[in-house]
């Protein structure tokens, strides 16, 4: 059964959990970011971060390091620290003119990278003789808004799908921080910003959501043309893509090395498995099958508003989101083995899935 | 006066044209296919073939070019097509046409239904559902969101 909670009428518009998911940092679709505490299923709520003055659109907690790097539309981006149960910023210069909207820690947590409106992705690492975070921008050749990121788990590869319709994989070594990089079988080359590989998914339609798998082999998105991508670097970057017949989807993750999750507009997690060609696999939201006969049609309910003067109509899903799912994350289990997987979405609610 | 101040000319310039940050379309090669010959079309319709007929359409569009008098043409002729089949035939089409072809079908149908005739918009409701039932929602979606335009 998926363990379902509500943050109330607002959208969720981003999330992360901290290292053990007793604690969770969201924003509501406004310029906060709350902090709430998760302990034997109720939630409290800590600290309020009130440093952004525009939505809030990324936020990401670092496991190992516990820091919290916040982006948000005032350009901005944010890494808080805690200090004795508060949190304090600091100011990041990004250097962009356009909103910031998507932002990912590495995960040695030496760098992070946030995506913009300024058809750049900013990577960011700490300087430590001015004390400073400081960014470099990979631009080439991003034509639009990125949308959304992800690191490869060797640290320096860095993956961004971007609202002119291609999904592409750059280096974002930096020297100052990061050892040498070994060649990766996505590509020799590493200086900063080199582009390792550009894919589309032909038809076109706004990448939504990216991510690599835990080894760091195969690399999924999906676009606003309700297809999911999945790109093999261990076959010279075979390109396997798949046009599904549901509503598009917003987001992507890896459960183990051979199955991603989708989740979108059809309000509905699902699982897809990857071995050379992706194959469906099912729903994960069992309320959804439940209602399959009788599809309550636009006819049967002025049918019953005639004969019964039945005048409420039916508006809930008979799924357990009631609206879009905005972004998935693991709960437990890590992107290797995947037992539990959260998702946020349009209607408020954070959900927790198990995966069998 | 040496300056000509009475042109307002300068207002009629475009400057979006010459912001940075426009998003240039990708240049894909113009394709010279002109679609599927009318004639061969008609023929293979009066032979009584129209799957044959639709088939031939659905894989002769010109989907690469820019020429919008082709792709009105085409248009008119592919909604000729899907108009003389008949009701009982589409179900049997649509169950041999693999998912691109579905998706180029489901774009010109909703072409079509800007050219209403009589009785058209009932036949293209049709194909519209049979199409939709095979296509899905997915199906629905590519249509809006695919650059290539019919």
């Amino acid at each position: 059964m998926p363990d379902a909670h509500s943050f109330g009428v607002d959208p969720i518009t981003c999330y992360s959990w901290n290292k053990d998911q007793t604690q969770l940092a969201l924003s509501v679709n406004n310029n906060e970011v709350q902090i709430q505490n998760f302990a034997n299923g109720k939630w409290s709520l800590k600290n309020t971060l009130t440093d952004h003055t525009q939505r809030v659109t990324g936020i990401d907690w670092a496991s190992k390091s516990n820091r919290i790097v916040t982006c948000a539309a005032d350009r901005n981006a944010y890494v808080w620290v805690q200090e004795s149960g508060k949190w304090s910023p600091t100011l990041v210069v990004l250097g962009i003119t356009r909103a910031a909207t998507c932002v990912k820690w590495s995960p040695m947590e030496n760098k992070f990278a946030v995506g913009s409106g300024n058809r750049c992705v900013a990577v960011c690492s700490y300087d430590k003789e001015n004390n400073w975070w400081t960014s470099k921008k990979i631009k080439k050749p991003i034509r639009s808004t990125v949308t959304c990121l992800d690191w490869h788990p060797n640290n320096y590869l860095i993956a961004c799908g971007s609202t002119d319709f291609k999904a592409r994989v750059y280096s974002a070594y930096i020297k100052e921080v990061d050892e040498k990089p070994a060649p990766s079988n996505w590509g020799t080359t590493n200086n900063f910003a080199n582009l390792m590989g550009e894919f589309s998914s032909e038809a076109g339609g706004w990448v939504h959501g990216i991510s690599f798998s835990a080894s760091g082999n195969h690399l999924a998105w999906v676009a606003h043309d309700s297809s999911i991508c999945v790109v093999d670097a261990n076959h010279g970057l075979k390109l396997t893509i798949v046009k599904t017949e549901y509503l598009p989807f917003m987001d992507v993750i890896w459960i183990n090395e051979s199955s991603i999750i989708v989740a979108g507009y059809g309000c509905v997690p699902m699982r897809f498995n990857y071995k050379d060609s992706l194959t469906f696999v099912g729903k994960l939201d069992d309320a959804d099958s439940k209602q399959q006969p009788g599809k309550v049609s636009a006819m049967a309910q002025f049918k019953a508003m005639d004969s019964r003067a039945a005048t409420d109509v039916e508006t809930t899903l008979n799924s357990t989101h009631q609206n879009t799912i905005v972004q998935l994350s693991v709960f437990a289990g890590g992107k290797e083995r995947c037992t539990k997987l959260s998702s946020v979405g349009t209607d408020g609610q954070i959900v927790i899935w198990d995966i069998k | 006066m040496a300056k000509n101040t009475g042109s307002s000319a300068f207002r009629r310039v475009d400057v979006d044209q010459f912001s940075e940050e426009k998003y240039e379309e990708e240049a894909v090669a113009e394709d010279e296919a002109n679609g599927p010959n009318e004639t061969d079309i008609q023929r293979i319709l009066n032979e009584g073939r129209n799957f044959d007929a639709l088939l031939h359409a659905l894989n002769t569009a010109p989907l690469s070019t820019k020429n919008q008098l082709v792709k009105e043409r085409v248009v008119q002729t592919v909604l000729k097509v899907l108009l003389t089949f008949k009701s009982n035939e589409i179900d049997v089409a649509v169950k041999s046409l693999d998912q691109p072809q579905l998706d180029l079908l489901m774009k010109y149908i909703y072409r079509g239904f800007e050219y209403p005739s009589d009785g058209s918009s009932a036949q293209l409701l049709t194909w519209h559902e049979k199409v939709f039932s095979v296509g899905g929602l997915g199906c629905i979606i590519r249509v809006l969101t695919d650059r290539k335009r019919v």
